[in-house]
């Protein structure tokens, strides 16, 4: 099992309601946030091209925030989910450091904070609550070891990159393009 | 200066006692994902879930709250079986819990006092509050008619105090819905169809082959049910044409992006209709069956060829041509999108009549992809006597003007509330109930002015708005997740009816508005118009003559119907427009009658002049108006709105990114705030843009106040549009000042 988000740029308006739903949804606190819009403009008016993303958390493979937690803390989960423990997580801040992402934030109980793909919802059967949110449905999750999911079949028949690939971390989000 | 009507900032009351008799003010998070620990944390608690439809826009999306352990509302969903939004709330309606969170609600009704020579407001009870305004409705009443009164509503508010309106027996129910936003569309397109498009709007995006947007940005706006189909549309590969002088988020999805020079709206319109006709790609049989006036339409356009349009537009002949025939390849599966907020030139009920002209030229509206023709189910009114007769209709207000206007219109009550050559104002007292005349509203003085003037001023809302200042009276209404109000009875493309219940209880000394408006009515005799105790009397009856009842939608929150009639004109038959011939009005008989053009006519629109740019204003997907400007959970997507400047342009005044600079108009009016320059190559150099709805200052507003500029303050140049009293708003142009304009002035 390998849980991965499959994110179509060419339907994403850049709403932020991935943003509001993951702070409803996880308590995450008002001035924070687990998810976020990236807006990357090319070109000179009147030839002009915006992209739009919804960013996260990558759960990479190869994640540096788990291997250079002191503690444990970071740790996979199953289907690859990276989460942090927050009992055993002493805030120091090198995952923040460490990731290319900028994905995780010091959460005010002293912790560090991130997406967690919703494992909670995950575990219950449903989508993550950005992707069960998204007006433009341009956001697909699943597990990229079933030949029959839907993210499989939208990472076949499209064009995709992951960002920052060179920082060789493996990244599960992947941006239709 | 000291005026009858002092603006008064709520914050000095020290309403910290309020805040206290409120009591479950606290706002506790629930803690569903727990500690996470060891990843095991997926014990979420069980949390209460009521049905909803959302308040924070007008689409009106059906959704459940969660209510949490602590009484709180721990977030809010779209109920899958809705299709205004299919399950998906929009980032305002998700953000809904700030609405009800939010720390600077209003929290007990307010009375105008003079307190040591000073006027000020003090907290005052239902009770008093009522009887109070009561009183003054009588007076009015008796000196000067019902009709003396009028309303200023938007959203379901409205529904109870109109008929609490139409009860005491005024004509002036007015919505800055109609003359400043749809009105001139609405009105376009019944001169054209017979019939205005509609909201939640009649177009067909999920199945069209070519979609075309001129100035609207849905994407920005989160018109939820066209942005979900906006994207399907994407996906099956429909081709989306969008004009807009601003490479807007649905730009930047189209095959073809037009940078029209803005106010040149309808050369553009004129040309494609021009090559449709003259290149004979337009649908002849739809045409032949359905309209009238084509032959006068052909020799109208004869001269309107894109070379016409090209130094009008700056957009290039074969662009016009390629797009021309682009929507007439995908007819009649295209839209020629009518918008919403129409009210920007003055001739905008002529510039939707091109609209309107060009989807019937391409056969659009009964065809699939094209317009549909909507259903829905009429819910019958509770019982109650007939509404009295006015003595006189709100056109009265218009002094022989606006001949089309079929809904009262903003301008001419707050107009006809000035005194002016020695005569009486015809009106005298206002109830507002769900906008903030401050920000909806253009031309300040003139709204000044009236409020000076009135012998009654009323507001109702959820929020200490600019408008709530200005009153003798204010009532503190409860947020939508804590009342029921009327039905949503949706006619769209399948018939829906979705049901609104409290979630909780009223916060602090909060109401909502169905109750307010029926102690109004009782004080004033009125008692016959509202015979129920409680509004779930009405829901439950009104429910049952429809075949469901309020038992039932508690449970599932929306009822989808079938539809009895084909949303498409059924192949082999003839369909009759609602115009008053069957037939689509190329020509307008209708508009020539009453003196106007009975085919869209361009006329230039003045220009900026050297070191001015013209104010384009617009929405942000996370903001609803000026009233999501304090929500706590929206703010913190976007506190403040910043002007959109071209760097080239900004490279000429030496703007750096970030920089915070104040806009000047063509009047000399100069911002109340500062704004933050946003350097984006998306964007003509001609023009700058905002997001409307922030620079609030009322002080009460305690995130809000300060942040960003007000567009409206700047709109001093409207521009009347004759057929309708739209307020056209987009004639104005701005420089900018990189000092504190305030400082300089002490200096």
């Amino acid at each position: 099992m390998r849980y991965a988000m499959a994110i179509d740029t060419k339907k994403c308006v850049g709403c932020s309601d991935c943003v509001v739903a993951c702070q409803t949804e996880n308590n995450v606190p008002i001035g924070y946030c687990r998810d976020w819009i990236s807006e990357t403009v090319d070109g000179t008016y009147p030839n002009v091209s915006i992209e739009l993303r919804s960013e996260r958390c990558n759960h990479c493979d190869n994640a540096p925030c788990v291997r250079c937690c002191p503690t444990g803390a970071s740790h996979f989960e199953d289907g690859g989910i990276v989460l942090v423990t927050h009992h055993k997580c002493i805030g120091c801040g090198a995952c923040i450091q460490s990731c290319p992402y900028e994905a995780r934030y010091s959460h005010p109980d002293g912790y560090v904070d991130k997406c967690t793909f919703c494992i909670h919802r995950v575990r219950k059967g449903e989508d993550p609550a950005c992707v069960s949110v998204c007006p433009t449905n341009c956001m697909y999750f699943g597990d990229l070891d079933d030949p029959n999911s839907e993210i499989v079949n939208v990472l076949k028949n499209r064009k995709f990159k992951t960002l920052a690939p060179e920082a060789g971390t493996s990244p599960q989000i992947f941006y239709l393009v | 200066m000291k005026t009858r009507r002092d603006f008064i900032k709520i914050s000095a009351l020290g309403l910290g006692a309020t805040a206290a008799a409120g009591g479950a003010a606290k706002w506790v998070f629930g803690d569903p994902v727990g500690d996470l620990m060891a990843g095991a944390g997926d014990e979420s608690p069980e949390l209460k879930t009521f049905p909803t439809y959302c308040e924070v826009c007008f689409w009106k999306c059906a959704g459940w709250a969660y209510v949490n352990e602590q009484g709180g509302i721990q977030k809010i969903t779209g109920n899958l079986d809705d299709p205004q939004c299919n399950g998906r709330l929009c980032p305002r309606g998700t953000g809904g819990v700030g609405m009800f969170s939010d720390p600077d609600r209003l929290k007990t009704p307010l009375m105008r006092v003079i307190k040591n020579g000073e006027q000020t407001y003090r907290e005052a009870t239902w009770d008093e509050a009522l009887n109070f305004i009561a009183g003054k409705m009588k007076e009015i009443k008796a000196k000067t008619g019902p009709e003396s009164m009028a309303l200023f509503f938007h959203g379901s508010s409205g529904n109870h105090f109109s008929h609490l309106m139409k009860a005491y027996g005024t004509p002036n129910l007015a919505a800055p819905s109609f003359a400043q936003c749809r009105g001139p569309r609405d009105v376009g397109f019944e001169a054209t169809f017979g019939e205005s498009v509609s909201s939640p709007e009649v177009t067909d995006i999920r199945d069209t082959k070519c979609l075309v947007l001129i100035g609207s940005h849905i994407g920005e706006n989160m018109h939820n049910g066209q942005v979900q189909e906006m994207s399907e549309a994407i996906d099956n590969g429909a081709v989306i044409i969008t004009v807009d002088p601003r490479l807007s988020t649905a730009a930047s999805k189209s095959k073809f992006w037009l940078p029209i020079k803005p106010s040149t709206d309808l050369a553009l319109l004129l040309s494609w209709i021009h090559v449709l006709i003259y290149e004979n790609i337009y649908n002849e049989d739809y045409v032949s069956k359905y309209a009238e006036g084509f032959e006068q339409l052909k020799e109208h356009v004869r001269n309107f060829t894109p070379e016409w349009a090209y130094p009008i537009t700056t957009l290039k002949p074969h662009e016009i041509r390629a797009t021309a025939r682009e929507m007439a390849a995908a007819a009649p599966a295209v839209i020629i999108h009518p918008g919403r907020h129409a009210a920007w030139y003055g001739d905008d009920v002529q510039r939707t009549r091109a609209i309107a002209i060009l989807n019937a030229l391409l056969g659009s509206w009964g065809n699939r992809g094209g317009l549909f023709f909507k259903e829905g189910i009429k819910i019958p009114e509770f019982p109650h006597p007939e509404y009295p007769q006015p003595a006189w209709s709100y056109h009265e207000l218009n002094n022989g003007r606006f001949p089309l206007a079929n809904e009262a219109v903003t301008n001419s009550v707050i107009e006809s509330s000035i005194p002016a050559d020695g005569k009486e104002a015809k009106i005298k007292g206002w109830i507002v109930t769900g906008t903030n005349l401050i920000a909806s509203v253009p031309l300040k003085e003139q709204l000044n002015k009236a409020m000076q003037s009135l012998e009654l001023l009323v507001v109702v809302d959820t929020m200490p708005m600019e408008i709530t200042g200005y009153a003798d009276v204010v009532l503190p209404e409860c947020t939508y997740l804590e009342r029921y109000d009327d039905i949503r009875a949706t006619a769209h493309r399948e018939p829906t009816l979705a049901l609104r219940m409290p979630a909780v209880e009223p916060q602090y000394q909060t109401k909502p508005a169905w109750w307010i408006a029926k102690e109004l009515g009782v004080r004033l005799g009125l008692g016959d118009y509202f015979n129920y105790k409680d509004y779930t009397e009405v829901l439950d009856w009104q429910l049952k003559q429809v075949g469901s009842s309020l038992d039932e939608m508690k449970r599932i929150g929306v009822k989808k119907t079938t539809r009895n009639t084909s949303p498409y004109i059924e192949p082999g038959t003839l369909h009759s427009f609602k115009t008053a011939s069957g037939k689509i009005q190329l020509y307008s008989h209708e508009l020539a009658a009453a003196g106007f053009d009975a085919m869209p006519v361009y006329t230039p629109h003045p220009e900026p002049q050297e070191g001015y740019y013209r104010l384009i204003y617009g929405r942000a997907p996370m903001h609803t108006f000026s009233r999501t400007a304090n929500n706590r959970n929206l703010v913190a997507l976007m506190p403040e709105n910043a002007l959109w400047i071209n760097p080239q342009v900004a490279a000429l005044w030496g703007f750096k990114k970030g920089q915070y600079i104040w806009l000047k108009n063509q009047d000399g009016v100069v911002s109340k705030f500062p704004i933050k320059v946003r350097l984006t190559e998306r964007i003509r150099w001609d023009s700058v843009y905002i997001v409307h709805g922030f620079g609030h200052h009322h002080k009460p507003l305690t995130f809000a106040y300060g942040r960003g500029v007000n567009d409206t303050e700047l709109i001093t140049n409207v521009m009347l549009d004759p057929v309708m009293g739209g307020t056209g708003m987009r004639g104005n142009f701005v420089t900018f000042l990189t000092k504190d304009p305030g400082k300089e002035a002490e200096a």
